[in-house]
């Protein structure tokens, strides 16, 4: 009798595990919120010149997302739909405060080298696209689950983009110099040109792997 | 600070769109034609001049005595949002030959990074009234440059052939790139 009900219960959490796992790799590989939809493109252009800022600009939008898709996926029911935009903007807003207040207090080098881009978070398309598409209509956990591999897929992005243009405009990875003295840095890499050109190529080699394309140029 | 040289700055040398990356998502999906970028752009130049007209005095007058800087992130998201739907709502019972062209655009405009930036540049380089509302408006119109130029080469595209991985967002990023590349040339003009 026992043993039965443990089995039941083995079972149904493998279903579970299962089910958001699901969601998690979901959103992180097939609906890759850089390479499918296509959201969240000014912060990974200005902040991926160095890898530091592209590793704390990826911690805080995953958390500013668990956070307000959690509180926004809680308070789906009571929200008007007509306000529905204006609850959400103060939601992500009060969660990138934590953010900004967080930097500021432990890392001041590199919230002051991302600069606005900081508070910018809170106009990240990819948060808004996450409250709007799947919270305003799943339950916490899920929507929890949801954010957590839209964050692990913009980091992911993030840290491929940084790499190539901290390495080929810097000559090093973290600070630390790889490419010996001798090497040139490619300045263009990390000025803005360089930042369009490595993501433009960036999404043309993942949707070269997952074989979907744009109908039209 | 001299008020052209902050207007000629936002519309050349420091373009809001291709030196600092604001307002990406829409420069994306909404540069498909000369018509809706015209549309898109005059809404932005609209909601960003008069925002950091609000801004200002909401930061300097309110939050700066009362010692509270820290809540300007969920003050100036509001007022963009409110605003938008003020916008929206006149538009809608004034204006419907307005609507028409600008209505798509007006809800699109909440998460333009771009308007919320242009507030948070403000603050950052300390500039006086009359410097935000230029700066703003400047940054309006460099926008607008930069999607219209956009639009007119993505519509070139349809006769061009482009790697089946590379259409859309792919080709729209390398031909920024280039596009960076050409303002790049005005750099050293004037500084901000």
């Amino acid at each position: 009798m026992n043993s039965r009900k443990s089995k039941r219960k083995k079972l149904a959490l493998r279903f579970v595990l299962k089910r958001y796992s699901r969601i998690f790799l979901n959103t992180l590989w097939n609906d890759n919120p850089i390479c499918r939809m296509v959201l969240g493109i000014c912060s990974t252009l200005a902040v991926t010149n160095r890898l530091a800022n592209a590793v704390a600009m990826g911690l805080g939008v995953t958390f500013a997302m668990a956070v307000s898709s959690v509180s926004i996926s809680l308070i789906r029911n009571l929200v008007p739909r007509r306000v529905r935009m204006i609850v959400y903007m103060i939601v992500i807003s009060t969660a990138v405060i934590l953010v900004d207040r967080y930097l500021k207090a432990y890392f001041p080098e590199i919230s002051e080298a991302m600069g606005p881009y900081v508070g910018l978070i809170i106009t990240n398309c990819i948060i808004m696209g996450r409250a709007e598409s799947y919270a305003s209509v799943n339950k916490p956990m899920a929507s929890f689950i949801d954010a957590l591999g839209a964050g692990a897929g913009y980091t992911f992005a993030l840290l491929v983009i940084a790499t190539v243009r901290e390495l080929l405009g810097f000559g090093s990875i973290f600070n630390i110099k790889v490419l010996g003295p001798d090497w040139t840095s490619w300045v263009i890499m990390i000025m803005a040109p360089g930042a369009f050109l490595v993501l433009g190529v960036f999404i043309w080699v993942i949707r070269s792997i997952q074989k979907s394309y744009d109908a039209t140029p | 600070m001299n008020l052209f040289v902050i207007f000629f700055a936002t519309l050349f040398t420091h373009n809001i769109a291709l030196t600092y990356f604001l307002g990406m998502c829409p420069f994306i999906s909404v540069s498909r034609s000369i018509k809706t970028a015209l549309g898109m752009g005059l809404a932005v130049v609209f909601v960003m001049t008069v925002t950091a007209a609000i801004n200002w005095p909401i930061y300097y007058k309110i939050l700066v005595p009362l010692e509270v800087e820290f809540l300007y992130y969920v003050l100036f998201i509001i007022t963009i949002a409110a605003l938008v739907q003020f916008v929206e709502m006149v538009t809608e019972r004034f204006l419907p030959v307005l609507q028409v062209t600008l209505g798509v655009f007006l809800p699109l405009i909440t998460v333009n990074c771009a308007i919320l930036g242009v507030s948070l540049f403000m603050v950052l380089r300390k500039y006086s009234y009359l410097e935000s509302v230029v700066f703003a408006f400047g940054s309006g119109v460099g926008w607008t440059i930069a999607i219209i130029a956009m639009s007119g080469i993505r519509s070139k595209l349809l006769f061009a052939d482009i790697p089946e991985a590379l259409k859309g967002p792919g080709i729209t990023m390398i031909i920024a790139s280039i596009m960076a590349l050409a303002f790049m040339g005005f750099a050293g003009m004037v500084g901000i």
